[in-house]
């Protein structure tokens, strides 16, 4: 058995301005979630879809970098791979924003539902409705709460195996778990896979219960790894300016970081154009009408917005080699692929929240500014709470030493 | 062979570590030097102190250069050339450009960087390069690291290159001459060699494109697509309850392009109908050319009723008589239309535009005769085209 230590590693504190920033965060967040609750309750859950939605992309994405580096056996991403497992701990919060979609679907199962979110979730329209009522098998509360609470779990079981097999190699220096986890993160992908795609369908997509796009799960996922590795890239450069994580992260590492930020921001320009160009081209009813009411008024200054936001500009600042190592513009990359990435979810669920309530145009206001800041804040904080008491660093993963001469 | 020159002072080294040691000392004094080593070594680009490749803007250029005559290309094409309705989509449907324009920004980025760089930076077709067949290039191309420095090089001094070698440890140092000629041979156009290699090249080209063309795409399984189960005309279909493979149209449906003539009889014709062109020059002499084939033959060339058939049918009315002068335009076009009488509807032979470039340019040889024609004259005419009518009837 290799059990030693092949890296010199002193554990160090973390910033404490992260701490008291992600609290007052999510104290300021908390109480305009509470105050848009309760005022408008519609408003709010629709905002709180937003948090939720991020929260999920950093929380099942994190749980797939780490999967996917132990498949692969990828060597320069082992320094960043602790970092990764501590964002999959936000799994724990992420019940806390679907709480108030959860609630009016648990309301709604009795009928009585508080107000109009998901349109199949009422019994007299699914009735009336020969496609949703053919649908009814599959959308419907009850199945709907339980593929919920299923990929939960699935979840919090394979963060378990992942990052407690991760946990226990910093103290045993097992290089065998490295295998064990390689062997789970396959059994994880196919359980990854179709769980994202059911969590985009379910909580997105089914906002306009009529559509439908078999590309949908992969077009939030791309989103969700890009999100994911620019949270990432943030925490470990900032940290690694400050020296908190390993001697040895050079501009090569940044570079792998910056390459996949670019990659997955294609890869959503890539999935989204497919989407619209095979909709726009096949023109049938059933289809474009998710289009149509994102290509009028308002919102087709936010869909035009979307492609420079989601694309144009993301794709330019990482084009370069030197934006992919250079900290400042990598830092300024992955802020603005997590903004994209919430601009997208809102993008993708607001339509809905204007036909419902007949405004037309698009809304943006202090609701949604409060849910997203509370999402943000909320990772942070479960982050910053997890991680001190952790190693910022894998030490005793056996590719470890490679990992830190790694040169491209 | 007149090897004489001296090309570079060359040193092999055993080990990665040593060719890195090397690069880094050298690179700090020379300018002029290259390493080659049998596989790529990390970190090199540092060692050797290289600026970062600036391959990236020229290939991004050509890309977008080519996408924009690409973009052009199709453009002109579907909306110029050629607009044709495909899908039921604009003329301009840019969506389906993208993915053609994206392909082409790939492809000549690509190809053309790779053109250029054998076409600009190895010379071709020269192929000479002092350094081939050395034996240098063959220590480097299996197990040793090697570098060399250019005489060219201002620095170049072939006893303190030597000793700064043997400083770093090179377990081997060799010079290596070139001869001038052949290193600056150009290409001759008429060289007999190139000349038959060009036309070699384009009979192999003609050839292969030809028999593909007639042969190879009609042997199996390039041709399935022609044997593809399909419904022809007259046969039957196993498909359709009539068992006809040929459909008819939906009731009511009109082909494009085609107005439908529903007025049965002149009066609700009269009513209804308005003339909707403009008596312009061009219409008038439109409805002249018209009215010259088709209608002075019986009516006469000033619509005066002056036959020139001789007899062997009655003449037309004269259309100057103030009974026409008063019909309105609908009448008018409905008789040409329709038919009245023995006159036969022109419904077939003449196009509805040219219909009411006829009934203008009807309307203009009355305004030239001015005074209606006296009322005995008029009746005497609607009488004789009376007779006319029962007689045919």
């Amino acid at each position: 058995m290799g059990a030693s230590i092949t890296v010199e590693y002193v554990k160090k504190a973390l910033p404490a301005g992260l701490g008291k920033w992600s609290l007052i965060g999510v104290v300021v967040g908390l109480g305009l979630a509470i105050l848009a609750l309760t005022m408008d309750p519609q408003r709010a859950t629709f905002a709180s879809l937003l948090g939720f939605m991020f929260v999920m992309s950093i929380a099942m994405g994190s749980l797939f970098f780490v999967a996917l580096d132990h498949i692969t056996g990828a060597v320069w991403s082992v320094p960043f791979r602790r970092v990764a497992e501590l964002l999959s701990n936000t799994l724990f919060i992420a019940p806390i924003l679907a709480a108030p979609i959860l609630y009016n679907i648990f309301l709604e199962m009795g009928g009585h539902g508080m107000f109009d979110m998901y349109h199949w979730t009422h019994d007299e329209v699914v009735a009336a409705d020969p496609f949703l009522s053919q649908k009814a098998p599959y959308l419907n509360e009850s199945s709907f709460l339980f593929r919920y609470v299923l990929i939960w779990v699935l979840m919090v079981v394979f963060r378990f195996i992942l990052v407690g097999n991760s946990f226990k190699q910093d103290k045993n220096f097992n290089h065998k778990l490295n295998k064990t986890n390689a062997a789970f993160s396959a059994l994880f992908m196919i359980v990854f896979a179709i769980s994202i795609t059911i969590t985009a369908i379910d909580f997105l997509m089914s906002l306009e219960p009529h559509w439908f796009s078999t590309i949908f799960g992969v077009y939030y996922f791309a989103g969700t790894f890009a999100t994911v590795i620019a949270m990432i890239t943030i925490i470990s450069v900032n940290f690694n300016e400050r020296g908190i994580m390993i001697e040895g992260i050079n501009k090569d590492h940044y570079y792998s970081l910056g390459g996949w930020m670019f990659a997955f921001t294609t890869f959503w320009m890539y999935m989204a154009f497919s989407q619209f160009m095979l909709i726009w081209y096949a023109n049938i009813p059933e289809e474009t009408f998710w289009f149509m009411p994102r290509m009028e008024g308002g919102w087709a200054i936010a869909s035009i917005a979307l492609i420079f936001i989601k694309f144009i500009i993301p794709f330019g600042l990482s084009i370069q080699k030197p934006s992919k190592s250079n900290p400042r513009r990598l830092k300024l990359l992955a802020l603005w692929i997590m903004g994209a990435h919430i601009y997208d979810m809102w993008w993708l669920s607001y339509p809905t929240y204007s036909h419902l309530t007949d405004s037309h145009g698009p809304v943006f206001g202090w609701q949604e500014i409060g849910f997203i800041i509370l999402a943000v804040s909320l990772v942070l904080f479960i982050f910053n709470m997890t991680a001190k008491n952790k190693n910022i660093v894998p030490i005793g993963d056996a590719k470890m030493e490679r990992a830190l001469n790694f040169h491209l | 062979m007149n090897n004489e020159k001296l090309y570079a002072l060359t040193a092999l080294f055993d080990t990665p570590d040593g060719i890195m040691k090397a690069a880094d000392a050298i690179s700090g004094q020379y300018s002029r030097f290259d390493v080659n080593t049998p596989y790529p070594v990390h970190g090199m680009d540092d060692a050797m102190k290289l600026t970062p490749s600036r391959i990236g803007y020229f290939t991004i250029s050509i890309g977008l250069a080519c996408m924009s005559l690409m973009l052009y290309f199709i453009f002109w094409t579907n909306n110029v050339d050629y607009p044709q309705i495909i899908g039921g989509k604009p003329f301009f449907a840019f969506p389906t450009y993208v993915p053609i324009m994206f392909e082409i920004t790939i492809l000549t980025g690509a190809v053309l960087s790779v053109a250029m760089m054998i076409s600009v930076l190895f010379r071709f077709p020269n192929n000479a390069h002092p350094l081939h067949d050395s034996g240098y290039m063959k220590a480097v191309s299996s197990d040793k690291y090697g570098i060399y420095i250019e005489a060219k090089d201002s620095n170049f001094d072939y006893a303190k290159v030597e000793s700064l070698y043997k400083e770093l440890g090179a377990i081997e140092i060799s010079p290596v001459y070139y001869d001038e000629e052949e290193l600056n041979w150009t290409p001759q156009t008429w060289d007999p060699k190139f000349v038959i290699g060009t036309l070699g090249i384009a009979a192999f080209t003609s050839f292969s494109v030809y028999m593909h063309m007639n042969k190879v795409l009609f042997l199996p399984p390039f041709n399935w697509m022609m044997e593809q189960p399909r419904a022809d005309y007259g046969e039957e279909s196993e498909f359709f309850a009539d068992t006809y493979s040929m459909r008819v149209a939906p009731a009511g449906t009109i082909a494009r392009g085609f107005m439908p003539y529903t007025y049965d009889n002149p009066d609700s014709a009269a009513k209804y109908l308005s003339n909707p062109t403009v008596p312009t020059e061009e219409n008038l002499k439109l409805g002249q050319r018209k009215f010259t084939s088709y209608c002075s033959p019986c009516h006469g060339n000033l619509a005066e009723g002056a036959s020139r058939l001789r007899g062997q049918m009655p003449p037309g009315p004269d259309l100057r008589a103030e009974m026409y002068q008063n019909f309105e335009d609908g009448r008018f076009y409905h008789t040409i239309t329709k038919g009245k009488g023995i006159m036969s509807g022109y419904e077939a032979q003449i196009t509805r535009e040219e219909r009411w470039a006829i009934v203008n340019y009807i309307r203009t040889l009355q305004k030239a005769y001015g005074v209606p024609a006296p009322k005995e004259e008029t009746e005497a005419v609607a009488e004789n085209m009376d007779n006319n009518t029962e007689a045919s009837n």
